[in-house]
């Protein structure tokens, strides 16, 4: 049994047992009952999801506003959005800030969290549901406006800060510290993450401990030699999927900006521009060409990942 | 974990594991503290009269302002809050059934039946669920406007009957290929063809991973926001969540009080959810990164 399933092993096909040669032949001539169950979903991929994709990337190339005919313009969307729209890049700088600050903090809370509860004997059910909560509450519209307030000038964040000798006034309407108040809503959705860590490290046989232990290794060197290769491919599958979904970050920065992206642009974070410009100002062409970038985008920072993931990432293989 | 391990070292040094014990405890109350502080704050402001909201910052008000609460009841734009939490559980339940039927018949069918190409429609499934939702967004908008059903539920809830989202296609493809196969085996002698296995057999086995899969899909679309603020445009048809959203654009703060009156409302039944189902959600969580 393999610890991970990590997206590039469930991508290859199901493991050696599951395909029985013998059975083949025979099955071959029966594949309509496979097609009936995958009927909904290959309507979906068709429909939803591989026509939009293209229909996207022509669009791309048009200049249209959902009632008139699309006007082919060739690459001039992407020039305009590459070189003459500094909102444009805003957006990107905006959004790269907040993934590089979010995604690891929130990792390593989720990873020191995980540590912390790994072996505890009581309360540690009541602990993993209870910090998993705000994963699911965190992406709510209220407590996004929840969130505006406590960061708010005055609000408990200011006064907590005030009261040590800081005063930052509003994190909400300062331009250098608003795109923090997202990012520290993400990383109070820590949880998740935590959960899949939880399980992995329960999976890391006890005695590679105890050999660790009996050649004298302490708790860091324990859990630098031990745990974090160990747990490399889970660690990979969260900074992946975090790294993806904190891209796509939308409904807070709509709720703290009032939906305008403010105080000057500092909270316009690349969804909420490409839905402003799509959807606000009709310029449907242009945001299909954002999200045709954005999807170029997180796929070469998926590929970085990947490649980096060879030198770090450690696959047990173990016979289990 | 193995308990003879830390059987071994309890015998060893016990004062030592207490203190250490206690400390984990300390650690993870002081935690559980600064993660719900937003939440007892929500709670508390709440019920605050609309002169303490900005004055005071005492956490809790000087009195109940239970007014709060009827304030929110009578909705935003003339719309009902109890006509909002209709329309939310609508969707949400429409997405559930949606969900359920699409994501369990797609799943089997890449978990038992063999069929050309597997391998690769399986990696193309796994790989959706990395798209951006974005990337698919406008068309999908320009194809929902051709058909005339903006500002209808449809748009939200006809995807989830085409098994759009794989997450839960691939939840439950894992969950299946933990189930033993020798009943489906018996159930094909004695003459059961697929249709019949995987309603009689495979699904009553695979409850475990569909009600994961409904309680996700209800919280998820229940807080749903940036596919609802794009398709619904008639009050009348607003969910809770998007009655939120009037109270983002106005900046006075004297509607403090309802708005987070309705912010609780809102959450409630997300509360209520994981309360009853968190067994799930928790175990769904974690197979979805590891085999379970």
């Amino acid at each position: 049994m393999s610890l991970t399933r990590d997206p590039r092993q469930a991508a290859s096909p199901p493991p050696a047992g599951a395909r029985e040669p013998r059975r083949t032949p025979r099955r071959r001539e029966r594949q309509g009952p496979a097609y009936v169950f995958l009927s909904p979903w290959i309507l979906g991929v068709v429909l939803l999801t591989l026509a939009p994709m293209a229909v996207s990337l022509y669009l791309s190339f048009t200049d249209y506003n959902l009632f008139d005919a699309p006007k082919w313009v060739g690459l001039r969307n992407y020039t305009d959005m590459f070189f003459e729209d500094p909102r444009y890049w805003r957006s990107v700088g905006t959004t790269l800030i907040f993934v590089v600050v979010a995604v690891p903090l929130k990792l390593a809370l989720a990873l020191g969290v995980a540590m912390l509860l790994k072996n505890m004997r009581s309360g540690k059910g009541f602990y993993r549901s209870a910090f998993y909560a705000p994963s699911l509450l965190g992406a709510s519209m209220s407590i996004a406006l929840v969130w505006r307030a406590l960061y708010n000038d005055g609000g408990t964040v200011d006064d907590l800060l005030s009261r040590i000798g800081i005063h930052t006034g509003g994190w909400v309407a300062d331009p250098d510290l608003s795109v923090f108040v997202v990012a520290l809503l993400a990383v109070w959705q820590f949880g998740a993450p935590m959960v899949i860590f939880l399980a992995g490290l329960q999976q890391i046989p006890g005695d590679l401990y105890e050999a660790a232990a009996l050649d004298g290794a302490g708790r860091w060197r324990q859990f630098v030699s031990v745990t974090l290769p160990m747990l490399s491919p889970v660690l990979f599958f969260n900074l992946v999927l975090e790294t993806i979904q904190s891209f796509q970050v939308f409904t807070p920065a709509f709720a703290i900006s009032g939906g305008k992206g403010g105080p000057a642009d500092s909270t316009m974070f690349y969804t909420l521009y490409l839905y402003e410009r799509g959807f606000s100002a009709s310029h449907m062409g242009y945001a299909s060409a954002m999200a045709w970038a954005l999807l170029l985008g997180i796929g070469a920072v998926t590929v970085v990942l990947f490649r980096t993931s060879r030198s770090w990432v450690f696959y047990a293989n173990e016979g289990a | 974990m193995s308990t003879a391990a830390i059987g071994k070292r309890n015998t060893r040094t016990r004062t030592g594991d207490r203190a250490r014990r206690i400390a984990l405890h300390l650690a993870a109350a002081l935690i559980l503290l600064v993660l719900l502080y937003p939440l007892v704050w929500l709670l508390a402001t709440s019920l605050k009269p609309a002169d303490e909201v900005l004055t005071s910052l005492k956490l809790l008000p000087s009195r109940l302002e239970w007014s709060n609460y009827s304030t929110a009841l009578d909705g935003v734009s003339g719309v009902k809050v109890s006509t909002l939490l209709t329309n939310s559980l609508l969707i949400s339940a429409g997405s559930v059934l949606g969900n359920v039927i699409s994501c369990s018949l797609a799943a089997y069918a890449f978990a038992r039946l063999r069929f050309r190409m597997r391998g690769v429609m399986f990696g193309f499934m796994v790989a959706t669920m990395m798209l951006p939702h974005h990337a698919v967004l406008i068309p999908q908008y320009i194809i929902f406007n051709q058909l005339g059903m903006v500002d209808t539920y449809w748009p939200l809830v006809l995807p989830k009957f085409l098994a759009t989202e794989a997450f839960f296609v691939f939840l439950i493809v894992q969950f299946m290929r933990g189930l033993p196969r020798e009943l489906e085996e018996a159930a094909r002698i004695d003459g059961c063809g697929p249709f019949r296995s995987f309603w009689s057999v495979v699904l009553p086995l695979t409850r475990p991973a569909l009600i994961t899969t409904a309680i996700f899909t209800f919280i998820w679309s229940w807080n749903d926001f940036f596919t609802q603020l794009i398709y619904l445009f008639d009050p009348e048809k607003f969910t809770i969540t998007l009655a939120l959203r009037n109270f983002v654009d106005q900046s006075s703060q004297s509607a403090f009080g309802p708005m987070f009156a309705m912010s609780v409302i809102s959450l409630l039944p997300i509360v209520l959810f994981f309360a009853a189902f968190q067994r799930y959600l928790v175990q769904g969580m974690a197979t979805s990164g590891l085999k379970g």
